[in-house]
């Protein structure tokens, strides 16, 4: 159960404890994110909203191990990542997080296989149990029919399919998604929540999304707004087990 | 081996800008190996000339003849262990742009003085006994498709009249930068041609020493045992006889290292703006690398592969259109006896492309490495 109290039990997946970001611009420091807390726990699917500014991506990039608090601790799994140095924190960021951004940022000169397959280059895996991984991940999005097309061969909505599969074939802890329909129409759009809610479904996956859109917003099983850089409301949705809309 | 794909893809996105990049490393490394065999082509003789040899010319100058009765008083000095003698014969053969180095030598101790020169037995022993006899390079019979048993005939220019020699032999040198283009015959027959007033003199002396280390010493004691004669010698080390005659063209080093260092400072500049536009435009790729873990060094290290991997491919591509260049030979015709592309400028010239690759991706690899990902992701 997410909680934005800082009451969360030691079992969360995610904890962040009076978090705080500041930026400095042109000599004035501009607070982002002030003494947030959060806990998220395993599987579950968490939107957040708020206006431009509200400190949304921050706080993702935070949770992903991108960026670094001004202050506060992030936890995850257990491991305390907000002292890792650049290099642990890379690792760290390779083994437990997928990121999936709004402007898909495939490398266009790669396939879709070879795109979902860069995660896997850095493990150990033979070639036979990456194509293996791949394959399976390119299967779950749909996208098996699609494995040797480039990303320009590819419609908005594929092209964030093959994000989606390259952020699950390495089997994160949890998944990062800063606007995964922003760029899309409301078809594609509605066909990529699909596929997020039956990862957080079927696969269990722990999913953190940030998103402007309300209808997006509310496939979540808990709503957190930002604004001005606190979590200011946590609205969270009946599951389909009580009669919900999930 | 994982990371080739990656690597191929990347080297192959914009495919003009990668062929224009590698014809720019083939055509630096190209002129590289040019300059390098012009180098040696002018130096060549320098490096290889023996150091156990003197030179002995009129003090005058080359042109001016020495008498053979010298011979026999520079051998008795101490450390002289042979001596051959040679006049410049400067014939003509079918064309005046048939150039190749003639000499009237002397049979008896050429060998003994010049063992580098190989020769079939049979061969010289044929020449040794025919006074109308000659021996070839192996450059030269190449290049006129001569073989042994011709007729070869020669237009004297200063002594006039048409030589007719009898080829008893091709030689062919040991070493690489052997000169091969040399034509000898018998000093007895031009003694017995030439005009009364040039009977008894020889163009130069070589002089084989026991130890090197006595060359100062014995060149010294030549030229003194001749001082103030009509005849004053001049005695020098063959390398340093050798380099006064390529110093003759000028400061050929000088003028090869200020051309070869402009051409790769633009190369690097030139190299150096690529990468950093390569990179640029890769910025958000970049990031989403190193979001999903490839760390800072595996970043600076890939980038400044594919810039060595650029500048390699390009300059083995120059290197070898060098190497194929020279395969035809001397394209002067004889002009140019060392002719060819040393083994040490190939990797001297390998070693060049590695540095400007490196330096040229440098910069923009440790920008790579330095991109913090949330920053370029927002530029994206």
């Amino acid at each position: 159960m997410v909680r934005v109290d800082g009451s969360g039990s030691s079992n969360s997946l995610i904890s962040a404890r009076g978090l705080s970001k500041t930026y400095s611009r042109g000599g004035e420091q501009i607070q982002v994110l002030q003494a947030l807390n959060l806990d998220v726990d395993a599987g579950e699917f968490i939107a957040f909203m708020g206006p431009s500014g509200s400190g949304k991506t921050t706080l993702l990039n935070l949770l992903g191990g991108l960026d670094v608090p001004s202050a506060g601790s992030i936890t995850v799994a257990g491991d305390e990542i907000t002292h890792m140095s650049r290099s642990r924190l890379t690792q760290w960021r390779a083994r437990h997080v997928g990121f999936v951004f709004q402007m898909y940022n495939l490398i266009p000169v790669l396939t879709a296989f070879q795109n979902v397959e860069l995660p896997l280059l850095l493990t150990s895996l033979s070639k036979a149990q990456r194509r293996q991984h791949v394959e399976t991940a390119l299967g779950v999005v749909g996208l098996s029919d699609r494995i040797h097309h480039y990303p320009r061969q590819l419609s908005g909505g594929q092209e964030q399919r093959v994000t989606i599969a390259r952020a699950i074939v390495s089997d994160p802890t949890f998944l990062l998604c800063d606007e995964p329909t922003g760029d899309l129409d409301r078809k594609s759009a509605d066909e990529i929540m699909e596929l997020i809610l039956r990862l957080v479904k079927e696969y269990k996956k722990t999913v953190l999304m940030v998103t402007h859109d309300p209808v997006v917003a509310a496939r979540a099983d808990v709503t957190l707004h930002l604004e001005k850089g606190v979590l200011v409301e946590a609205d969270r949705l009946q599951t389909v087990s009580s009669g919900g809309a999930r | 081996m994982k990371f080739l794909g990656l690597i191929r893809a990347n080297l192959f996105r914009k495919k003009i800008r990668f062929i224009l990049t590698i014809g720019s490393f083939a055509v630096a490394l190209f002129l590289f190996g040019v300059l390098a065999v012009v180098r040696v082509a002018f130096s060549g003789g320098v490096e290889i000339a023996g150091a156990d040899r003197l030179v002995v010319i009129n003090r005058t100058s080359i042109i001016q003849p020495l008498p053979l009765a010298y011979a026999d008083k520079i051998r008795r000095i101490p450390g002289v262990k042979e001596l051959t003698y040679a006049n410049w014969f400067g014939g003509v053969y079918q064309d005046e742009r048939n150039f190749f180095p003639q000499f009237a030598m002397d049979v008896d101790n050429w060998r003994k003085v010049f063992p580098e020169f190989d020769i079939p037995e049979e061969q010289w022993q044929n020449y040794v006994k025919d006074r109308q006899g000659a021996i070839a390079g192996a450059a030269t019979a190449k290049r006129f498709g001569w073989k042994v048993g011709d007729r070869i005939p020669i237009k004297g220019t200063f002594l006039g009249g048409v030589w007719e020699f009898n080829l008893d032999g091709i030689y062919h040198g040991t070493r690489q930068a052997d000169d091969e283009t040399q034509f000898w015959f018998q000093w007895k027959r031009f003694e017995e041609q030439v005009p009364a007033q040039y009977k008894g003199n020889v163009g130069w002396y070589t002089v084989k020493v026991d130890h090197p280390d006595d060359s100062l010493r014995i060149s010294r004691a030549i030229d003194a045992e001749f001082a103030n004669s009509p005849f004053e010698t001049h005695t020098d080390t063959e390398k340093a006889f050798a380099a006064g005659w390529v110093k003759q063209f000028g400061n050929i080093q000088f003028l090869i290292m200020a051309i070869g260092g402009v051409v790769f400072f633009t190369l690097l500049l030139v190299t150096g703006n690529t990468m950093a536009i390569a990179v640029r435009e890769r910025t958000g790729e970049l990031a989403v690398l190193k979001a999903v873990g490839y760390s800072d060094r595996f970043v600076l290290l890939f980038v400044l592969f594919e810039s060595l991997l650029i500048a390699m491919i390009g300059g083995a591509l120059g290197l070898g259109l060098a190497k194929i260049f020279t395969l035809g030979g001397d394209p002067t015709r004889g002009l140019l006896p060392f002719f060819f592309l040393p083994g040490k400028a190939i990797l001297a010239g390998l070693g060049v492309t590695l540095a400007v690759g490196a330096a040229s991706g440098v910069i923009p690899a440790i920008g790579a490495m330095r991109l913090r990902v949330v920053d370029a992701l927002r530029r994206v």
